[in-house]
Parts: C-alpha cells; sequence; structure tokens
C-alpha cells in the first residue's frame, strides 16, 4: 500500500500501521504516511487512473491508507461490496452566489452518501482497515452522523457494533441507527462525557473504535472530499472553502487532501483559504481564533446544532493553525443565524440540510456580509448533512395552508404566494 | 490524602505495567508530583519542560475536565479518582 507507516504529528516518532492513535512519548496524535514514489510520475497518467477507478471514494484508493487494495470487485460502474461512499453532487449554486453579492459559489452536497453524512467516507475507511486488521466489532462515540454510519457499515459488512451517543441526541438520528440492529447505547452525559467513556473502554476491549484507536484511518477518510471538489472542478483548487468544525478533523484533512494532490503535481496554484464553521452554543475553536490563542479552552455545548456539538476538540490546535496560514478565519454563529442558513440553502439550492449544514451556510453569509470574500473568488460550501434528520431545528418556521378540497377553499384558504 | 490515579493503556509501560497507582495529594499538581516521583518516565511523556501538561493530555477529576475547574489546583479528595486520558477525533 502506499501508506508507510504513522507518524506523531507533535514529535514525529514513527510507528507500525495498526491500531494505534496516540504517541506513547509524548500523547500526541498519530498519522498515516505515505511513500508515493511508485505513483505514476506522469500527471496526465495519474489522472486517467483515478478516473478510470469506481463511483465511489475508493477511486481514490492510491491515497488511502488500506493495504489490500479497494475492497470488492473492480469495474468502473459496479459497486463494491459494502456501502460505497462518496461520489456526491458539486453543485454551482448561482441563485445562492446572487442573494449573497458573490460570483462563484459550489455547494459540495455530501448529504447524498449512503446514510446521509460526510461520515460514511470516514467509517468506509476506517472499518475497511479494521477488517484489514482482523476486528470482528466496530464500535464509536458519536453526536449523531458517526453513529447512523458505524451501524449501517456494520450491518453492510456483517460486522458487531456498539454505538454510544449522549442520550439526549435527536429522534431522528436515534432511530436511524438503531435501525440498523447494532447496540445502541445512550450515555446520560454530553459528547465529551461519551467520549471520555469509549476511550476507557477503547483500552479494554478488542473492538475498533473507529474514532478513537482507528483514528488515524478514519481521519484519511476526509481527504476524499477535497479530491472530489478538485476532480469536479476540472482538476482545480478553489479560492476558498468553508467547512463545519467539531473535531476539527474533517477542516484539516480537506486541507490535507488539496495539498497531497498538490505535491504530486495533480494539482497547481495556491492552496484554498480555509473558514472553519461553528455555533455560538458550541464555539470553542472559534472563540480560540478570536482571542488569538492556539490551543481551545473546553466548553459546555449548548446549541440545536447537535452534531458540532464537541466542546473538546482534539484537532482544535491544528484546524486554528490552518485558518492562520490559509488566510482564513473560524467563526461562530447563532441558533437563529443557523436556522437562516438552512432556509436560505433550501430555498437557493434546493438542498435541504442539518443544522450542521444551516452552521456552514450561516458563516458563509457572514463572511460575505463582512466583505472578507473577494467577488472573484470561487468558493466552496461543504455540506455535510441532511436535513431530515433535524427536523426540529425547521418546525414551525412556514404555514401550511389546510384548506376543504373545493375551489373557493381554495381561492379563501391560501394567500398569495410572495415569492422569493 | 489517597487518591486513585487511572494510567491510560498508552503509558503503562512507562508505569511498570500498572493501569492504576494509589498516590498521596491535596490538588491534581501534588498528586501528578506524586505520581511522577514513583514513575519518572511518566514526567517527559505528560508535561512540557517548563511542567505544564502537553497539550493533547486531558486530565479528569470525578469525571471532570480539570479544565472546567481550577487546573493543576484543583483540589482532589480522599479516595477521588483522577483520570489522564489522550484527546480523541469527532463523531
Ligand atoms: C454533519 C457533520 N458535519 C461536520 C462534522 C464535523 O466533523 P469533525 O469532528 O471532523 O470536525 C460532524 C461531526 O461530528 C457532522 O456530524
Ligand atoms: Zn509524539
Amino acid at each position: 500500500m502506499a501508506a508507510s507507516h504513522l507518524q506523531c504529528k507533535e514529535c514525529k516518532t514513527s510507528y507500525e500501521l495498526e491500531a494505534l492513535y496516540v504517541c506513547d512519548r509524548c500523547f500526541g496524535p498519530l498519522e498515516v504516511v505515505y511513500d508515493h514514489d511508485g505513483l505514476a510520475h506522469d500527471v496526465a497518467e495519474l489522472r486517467r487512473r483515478i478516473q478510470g477507478g469506481p463511483q465511489n471514494i475508493w477511486r481514490y484508493a492510491d491515497f488511502l491508507p488500506l493495504a489490500g487494495g479497494p475492497p470488492g470487485p473492480s469495474g468502473r460502474l459496479a459497486s463494491r461490496v459494502g456501502l460505497p461512499a462518496g461520489c456526491t453532487p458539486l453543485i454551482r449554486a448561482d441563485r445562492l452566489a446572487k442573494r449573497l453579492g458573490l460570483r462563484e459559489v459550489w455547494v459540495k452536497n455530501d448529504a447524498a452518501n449512503p446514510t446521509h453524512s460526510f461520515k460514511d467516507r470516514v467509517v468506509s475507511v476506517a472499518t475497511t482497515r479494521a477488517r484489514e486488521l482482523g476486528y470482528e466489532t466496530i464500535a464509536c462515540a458519536s453526536t449523531g452522523n458517526l453513529a447512523n454510519s458505524v451501524a449501517a457499515h456494520g450491518a453492510a459488512l456483517g460486522l458487531e457494533s456498539y454505538v454510544f451517543i449522549p442520550a439526549d441526541l435527536e429522534e431522528q438520528k436515534v432511530l436511524a441507527t438503531g435501525i440498523y440492529g447494532t447496540r445502541l447505547v445512550g450515555v446520560r452525559g454530553s459528547y465529551d462525557d461519551v467520549n471520555r467513556l469509549c476511550t476507557e473502554l477503547c483500552a479494554e476491549r478488542e473492538w475498533a473504535f473507529v474514532n478513537i484507536n482507528l483514528r488515524p484511518y478514519y481521519a484519511e477518510g476526509s481527504k476524499t472530499l477535497a479530491f472530489e471538489i478538485a476532480e469536479q472542478l476540472g482538476w482545480e483548487l478553489p479560492d476558498r472553502c468553508v467547512v463545519p468544525v467539531a473535531s476539527g478533523s474533517l477542516f484539516t484533512k480537506i486541507a490535507r487532501g488539496f495539498e497531497e494532490w498538490t505535491e504530486l503535481g495533480l494539482l497547481s496554484g495556491g492552496q484554498p483559504r480555509m473558514n472553519g464553521a461553528q455555533a455560538e452554543g458550541c464555539s470553542p475553536v472559534a472563540s480560540a481564533f478570536a482571542e488569538g490563542h492556539d490551543v481551545c479552552r473546553p466548553v459546555r455545548p449548548d446549541t440545536i446544532a447537535k452534531s458540532l456539538a464537541i466542546g473538546n476538540p482534539a484537532d482544535g490546535p491544528y484546524a486554528l493553525e490552518l485558518a492562520r496560514t490559509s488566510g482564513g478565519a473560524v467563526d461562530a454563529v447563532s441558533d437563529e443565524e443557523i436556522r437562516a442558513g438552512i432556509a436560505l440553502l433550501a430555498q437557493t439550492t434546493g438542498i435541504f440540510t442539518e443544522t450542521a449544514g444551516g452552521v456552514t451556510t450561516a458563516v458563509l453569509a457572514k463572511l460575505a456580509e463582512r466583505g472578507d470574500i473577494d467577488p472573484d473568488e470561487r468558493v466552496v460550501l461543504v455540506i455535510t448533512g441532511e436535513g431530515l434528520k433535524t427536523l426540529d431545528a425547521v418546525r414551525g418556521t412556514f404555514e401550511t395552508h389546510t384548506i376543504e378540497p373545493t375551489l373557493e377553499s381554495f381561492e379563501h384558504g391560501v394567500r398569495q404566494q410572495i415569492l422569493l | 490524602m489517597s487518591v486513585l490515579v487511572k494510567i491510560p493503556a498508552q503509558l503503562r509501560a512507562a508505569a511498570g505495567g500498572e493501569s492504576q497507582a494509589e498516590v498521596e495529594g491535596g490538588t491534581v499538581q501534588e498528586v501528578l508530583d506524586g505520581l511522577f516521583d514513583r514513575f519518572d518516565e511518566l514526567r517527559t511523556r505528560l508535561a512540557d519542560d517548563d511542567g505544564s501538561l502537553r497539550r493533547f493530555v486531558n486530565v479528569y477529576v470525578a469525571g471532570e475536565d480539570i479544565r472546567f475547574l481550577d487546573g493543576l489546583q484543583t483540589p482532589v479528595d480522599d479516595g477521588s479518582e483522577v483520570t489522564i486520558l489522550p484527546a480523541v477525533a469527532g463523531g
């Protein structure tokens, strides 16, 4: 495989490609390192190789940490085994752009994944690696979307699964997890409590916790979002990406994906400005950014954006560094702005996103309003989850006209629609 | 004051293979100093040269992150549990 070893992001100590996630020496996080010498040096050939791959994330297998290569039978159009993720639409959103006074906005709609969030990318990679390492049980600590994805991947691949969530999660996310036949555990406490419990449990069980002991592999899955965006833009980099931030893994790995392909010559030009998006009710990274700190002070989350409610973000320091060095920022928006963001995206693009997407859209609107975005920029808005999973956020925001089945009732009962 | 410190799997080799240790101390700082006195190798792994905890180290007293309490000055009661854990990715 192209991956050669794991390496501590802090002290650079090397480790084997096992289920390890923390450096023994300094407690820093481990990351996958690649040796791409075996890849074609001819960029055109490398592009053809990618384009000839399947219509899912396994087309990027050369850049993922899997020993056995992409799982399942080959074939460009064949669905491979399990729940193939990725190859989600990138939509040119001219109506949204116009509303915000921008010229070129693209929406990467990652709700169009098997379990309706970007988490299928990271879980596919972590689960496939877990099987290679001989695990028979997968598990996770989740704010909801990861729960859906781990439960579904367990079912698809015939692996046992344990899913730990805060007990007060949205009903839609609970239902869309339990149905897959997982062992669902609701923990009385916040996500950070769930996380602490699972980190302790991880040392006691022979399970692959996708976001704990498999974290280095899990995190790599998010790079495929960058690869797809670049490929869909015709092998070009965007000028700016707006991305939701919970632990900061997705945010930092999207940037890493662009960098990796630039280093390989697949892309050229300056790296995009990276804008992180958080909810005010859980904004440890945005606060640290605003205050000029390089570490995050943990917070107790209180926001409707439960999927982003991580008060103690593990990749916080790296997210801050990325926002600063790329010329981006990390901003936070209120619950009110999140609801408005969901409506804005729905009414200008036809895409109904969950609260996390409301956060991201609202941050884009804030950046546009603040004049941070040059009108000539090509901006990508990364929408990571599905509106049907957080219905409470939109309840009561519009009126249904209830009438009798008669023309008269319609004429009297329905006020003229004012088109936006 | 005797406190039970839970040692994470990654550090057990540096702590004589122990998964927990009884340590004396009235604050988290004193407890950690007591732990480092016993297992010198743990000091360099968990703390920077200036003695502050490394940025990916989370410490909990009775399940509560000490950054919500008084940090290293957080008082610990007799018999309470101090847990040391690495930071984890999100979900
Ligand atoms: C819909 C959605 N978007 C974004 C994120 C953020 O992911 P990360 O923890 O990698 O920052 C999550 C994760 O919890 C999520 O569920
Ligand atoms: Zn290290």
